[in-house]
């Protein structure tokens, strides 16, 4: 086939919901993009470790604790899981590791934030996962097939983990009157960053359009955005909790909540590495790779010398 | 059942309680990602423990009390659980032999636990020894493999196996407690379990060309509530939320 006929075959595939595999042929900048994509979110579940690992210790029951050692390794095989999708369009997984730590690769924005009381923890799968599972579940449907079902089995547990928070975030605004204020400093402070989850508005998204021609995307920011808005405000009302955002107010006409500006200098200033905890995330990622280098050296060398041990009792009996 | 059941379920407990806290501790920092996702599976499996023990504990007491009182209302003297897992995770290589050190104990233990003649304790034990297993597995293959890796992964293994040594004996030294409970066929009888975690010692340590140090002052005394400085800070970070806003429903 002409590579003419090869790109017509693949946007055809695409248009008709026939998902694209890895064997498959496919445009480059549609395996780059997928690559970046997909290691981005990988990037994110590893990095998002971090500012709820920062609870574990200090978790203040011993269910509470349990629910949070599971999600937050729930989140460290996301990252295994979506590292795997992005080996299938042939990259390497250690290379994509560098790129994080070298800060030539992202990782979302919203883990820039600090925990810095309990209720951060029922924020954070409430707000950030809900944030997450917007987007996760449109890209159940992505044209990528071995990126779409990763996407299947981890949007089963993100809505546990939503649900998970919100119960934190729950029993906190129904307890004492020091437990009402932590969960509405915590909603406070999560509040814009999980509405920057999504993204510039589409008029200043740059890899848009042609992401949605491949049904990389199949929703547009401002519409997930939108979205999250809608089902979330509820859920802060029926706790008792006040969403901060002075122009929230439910629009009859449209049928949606209208809200305020995202602070977009905020938003660039993090994005650029200005946030509270940009430093703190890499530099505690750098050095769990560089303390356990040497682990990783003594397994592939025990590793290897078991093969040779291996083989060399063969080769004796051979000799003799 | 007695105040002496009470105290030698709290020593299980405790044990898998600090463990469990300590293994957390690597939650999200480990050598590589796979090993974070071991290191808290078997936290869980741990703390999982602790749990179920504490229940129980509270449940014979018949005070009302319940687990979370048990975990986060009590101070230093009143736990007991043994100077290793208190031990700070240090490098890798501290962590794993810690573990290895424990897991070797507490496999044996719950092999002999399971045929308790407390049919809670034998149920516990039957049910935990499927976790400990893999516990043992885990641990005993990373000595293995850090051993026999390179020159820098062996000496890091015989500094750690080094360090840790002196609270490697508490584990089969029986305190009053536990003699007790040995005696009545509910505890194990640590001098008869000795030999098998020994032997299981001196077997991955020598396929590992490691070396047990011989002749070690072993410490002792966290069973009855005599600890090192380390657990104090444990708990101090762990029991925070409890002691600050006492009572509240989280
Ligand atoms: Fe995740
Ligand atoms: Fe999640």
């Amino acid at each position: 086939m002409t590579s003419l006929n090869l790109e017509e075959n693949f946007q055809s595939k695409i248009d008709t919901e026939i998902k694209i595999e890895p064997k498959d042929w496919m445009p480059d900048a549609y395996r780059k993009t997928l690559i970046r994509q997909i290691s981005q979110h990988a990037h994110s579940e590893i990095v998002g470790m971090l500012p709820e690992g920062n609870w574990i210790t200090r978790a203040p029951s011993l269910r509470r604790k349990l629910i949070l050692l599971a999600k937050v390794q729930d989140e460290g095989g996301h990252g295994l899981y979506l590292y795997s999708a992005a080996e299938t369009l042939g990259a390497d997984r250690d290379e994509l590791v560098q790129q994080l730590l070298t800060g030539k690769a992202k990782y979302s924005s919203i883990f820039n934030y600090p925990t810095l009381n309990w209720a951060d923890i029922g924020a954070i799968g409430w707000l950030v996962d809900g944030a997450a599972i917007m987007n996760q579940v449109m890209l159940t449907r992505t044209s990528y097939g071995p990126y779409a079902r990763a996407m299947v089995r981890i949007c089963k547990e993100e809505s546990f983990h939503q649900r998970q928070g919100y119960e934190i975030m729950m029993a906190m605004a129904g307890g004492s009157p020091e437990q009402k204020a932590m969960a509405q400093d915590a909603l406070n402070r999560w509040w814009w960053p999980s509405l920057m989850m999504f993204g510039p508005r589409d008029s200043e998204s740059a890899h848009s359009d042609q992401a949605s021609k491949w049904k990389i995307k199949r929703k547009s920011n401002d519409e997930l955005r939108q979205q999250f808005v809608d089902v979330t405000v509820p859920q802060a009302e029926r706790i008792g909790l006040s969403v901060p955002d002075p122009d929230l107010k439910w629009n009859e006409a449209r049928g949606h909540n209208d809200f305020g500006e995202i602070d977009w200098d905020e938003f660039w200033s993090v994005v650029k590495g200005n946030g509270p905890c940009n430093r703190q995330r890499l530099q505690a990622r750098i050095k769990a790779y560089e303390d356990g280098a040497w682990v990783r050296e003594a397994a592939m060398a025990h590793a290897e010398k078991k093969e040779q041990r291996k083989i060399e009792p063969e080769a004796a009996v051979k000799a003799a | 059942m007695t105040d002496t059941s009470i105290k030698y379920l709290l020593q299980l407990a405790d044990n898998a309680l600090i463990l469990g806290h300590r293994l957390g501790e690597w939650c999200g920092h480990a050598p590589e990602m796979e090993l974070d996702i071991a290191l808290t599976n078997i936290a869980l499996d741990l703390t999982g423990q602790a749990r179920n023990l504490y229940q129980r504990a509270a449940e014979l007491e018949g005070q009302g009390k319940t687990e979370d009182d048990l975990a986060y209302l009590r101070d230093v003297w009143d736990f007991r659980n043994v100077l290793l897992v208190e031990q700070p995770n240090g490098d890798f290589a501290h962590t794993i032999v810690r573990q290895f050190l424990f897991d070797t104990y507490n496999y044996c233990l719950h092999q002999e636990l399971a045929h308790s003649a407390d049919e809670w304790v034998a149920g516990f034990a039957a049910k935990s020894l499927k976790e400990i297993a893999y516990h043992q597995r885990f641990s005993s293959e990373w000595v293995v493999r850090l051993g026999d890796g390179t020159e820098v992964s062996h000496a890091k293994m015989q500094a750690a196996i080094d360090d840790l040594w002196t609270y490697s004996g508490e584990l089969t030294l029986p305190n009053e407690v536990e003699k007790q409970m040995a005696s009545q066929g509910i505890g194990a009888d640590l001098a008869k379990i000795k030999p098998a975690i020994d032997a299981k010692r001196a077997e991955v340590l020598a396929t590992a060309s490691l070396q047990g140090p011989t002749g070690t002052w072993m410490q002792s005394g966290g069973k009855d509530g005599r600890h090192s400085e380390h657990l104090g800070f444990i708990l101090s970070e762990m029991q925070f939320l409890q002691r600050a806003y006492p009572g509240q429903e989280w």
